[in-house]
């Protein structure tokens, strides 16, 4: 085991996406940075999501983070010279109300808005983009399809943006957990890990689901709660599903991945905030009805395997990221809401921007957590 | 690397060769968890019951342990692979 370095410009918690994506982006502007991670690369939420890229969303925050994101996703094979299995297939997003139907007119508007190439579809018209879907069963009545929505393989996304940021210069600890986080003068400076310290001018908070824990460290409160979220794999099948299909009704999606399996989760409406990791059999069951009556023709696919990994949920699922009032210095990645894959490569871009003093592609105030002292207006397209 | 490390098969499920092993181990994936994500050995119908076992030997070799010292990935269900039909009918109160 080496020694951990004594003192960087910025110390980052977790090793997901957040964590190596902002690693890579400082690295790339000459700051030196060390990554604390206290299971492998990816361990936490990253390794185990569902690895959808969608900029459909309803609030004009997430949708320029995403719409960002995207741009970088779309280069990441140049970039960061890894294949990530990166598949613009598409999103196909399906309303069953009147109500959702009346939501997703004012998303695409606002969508629309920022330049998002998003097409409307009526009932007779979601057949043209997954044939395979039985939408009179469903109950589908419209449906909102952009076509460079898409999806990765998440565990090399993290190793992509791991290796550039190493060549460049980057630490990264695996199997190394944070204990403390040193506080003086109201400043953070440095983490306490169970290999050493490390001094620094910085102190990211990038460790998702246990960000409350991480920042509870440094004295700061944060409202995220971790909820667990399950998800399952069938066996490979011959190519035939491009875009990914989600239904906030039903509150399910589900993609084929590269290698040919459809993956996809369900939210247990009555799922409580915790630590839980267990998978159940209420999950597969209930999944297994959704995919029958989504794709009747999935009847005699084997399913290979479940899990479950955590949301890093905030009050109004949108994440926190910059400075913290408390504690200056002490800088926020988190509080992603399911969403932070497909986001954390442009959240990294700002991060390294607020760090280095560059002027801000997207301002940071939306996402500082003293907007939770005031009311807020939440992101409605969730699969909670 | 031998011609017979290349055609020596790991993981049948997912085609992996002992070569391919051996080079993930090289490149710094010395777990099985971090193995499984990376080549895909116990991600196929198997689900690592004959991968991850030959798959453990190797590893331990390498690092120098036992193979009763490598950390086994999370045992998921429903361990054999299951037709979508089947689990839509079961009745999850049902507890037996």
């Amino acid at each position: 085991m080496n020694v951990i370095k004594d003192r960087v410009e910025v110390a980052i918690i977790g090793g997901g996406i957040s964590g190596v994506a902002l690693a890579y982006e400082l690295s790339k502007r000459g700051v030196e940075v060390a990554v604390f991670e206290k299971n492998f690369l990816g361990s936490g939420s990253t390794g185990r999501c569902g690895g959808g890229i969608r900029q459909q969303f309803s609030t004009e925050e997430n949708i320029r983070l995403a719409m960002e994101s995207v741009k970088i996703f779309e280069r990441m094979k140049e970039e960061l010279g890894w294949d990530i299995e990166y598949y613009q297939g598409g999103y196909l997003i399906l309303a069953h109300t009147e109500e959702e139907v009346k939501q997703f007119e004012k998303n695409v508007r606002l969508q629309r808005s920022l330049g998002l190439d998003v097409q409307w579809l009526e009932r007779d018209e979601i057949n043209d983009i997954v044939p395979e879907l039985d939408v009179e069963g469903i109950g589908a009545i419209a449906a909102t399809y952009c076509p460079t929505d898409g999806h990765a393989y998440p565990p090399k996304a993290v190793w992509a943006y791991a290796d550039k940021a190493r060549e460049l210069g980057a630490h990264i600890y695996e199997f190394t957990e944070v204990k403390g986080i040193i506080v003086e003068n109201g400043r953070a400076s440095g983490v306490i890990t169970e290999r050493g310290e490390t001094r620094s001018r910085f102190v990211v908070n990038a460790a998702g689901a246990w960000s409350p824990i991480v920042a509870e460290m440094a004295g700061v409160k944060l409202p995220n709660k971790p909820y667990r979220h399950e998800i399952m794999i069938t066996e490979p099948l011959s190519h035939f599903l491009d875009p990914m299909v989600i239904s906030f009704h039903d509150n399910v999606y589900f993609r084929q991945t590269m290698r040919g399996g459809i993956i996809g989760g369900w939210g247990d409406p009555e799922e409580k905030p915790g630590f839980n990791f267990a998978s159940s059999l209420k999950f597969i069951t209930t999944m297994a009805r959704l995919l029958r009556k989504y794709i009747p023709a999935l009847k005699p696919v084997r399913v290979l395997r479940q899990w479950a990994g955590l949301y890093d949920v905030t009050p109004d699922a949108k994440p926190i990221l910059g400075p913290v009032k408390e504690v200056e210095g002490f800088l926020q990645m988190n509080g992603y809401s399911g969403h932070g894959f497909m986001v954390a490569p442009m959240c990294a871009v700002l991060l390294a921007q607020y760090i280095t003093g560059e002027p801000l592609s997207i301002p940071l105030e939306p996402f500082s957590v003293e907007r939770f002292e005031k009311e807020v207006r939440g992101e409605v397209s969730v699969v909670g | 690397m031998s011609d017979d490390q290349e055609e020596e098969i790991v993981c049948r499920c997912e085609d992996v060769s002992l070569k391919e092993l051996l080079e993930a181990i090289d490149r710094g994936y010395t777990t099985l968890d971090q193995l499984k994500r990376y080549l895909r050995i116990g991600m196929g119908h198997c689900q690592g019951r004959t991968c991850l076992r030959l798959a453990a030997g190797v590893l331990a070799r390498k690092l120098g342990k036992r193979v009763d010292e490598i950390e086994w990935p999370t045992v998921r269900p429903p361990i054999l692979p299951v037709e979508i039909s089947k689990l839509a009918e079961v009745d999850e109160r049902d507890k037996r």
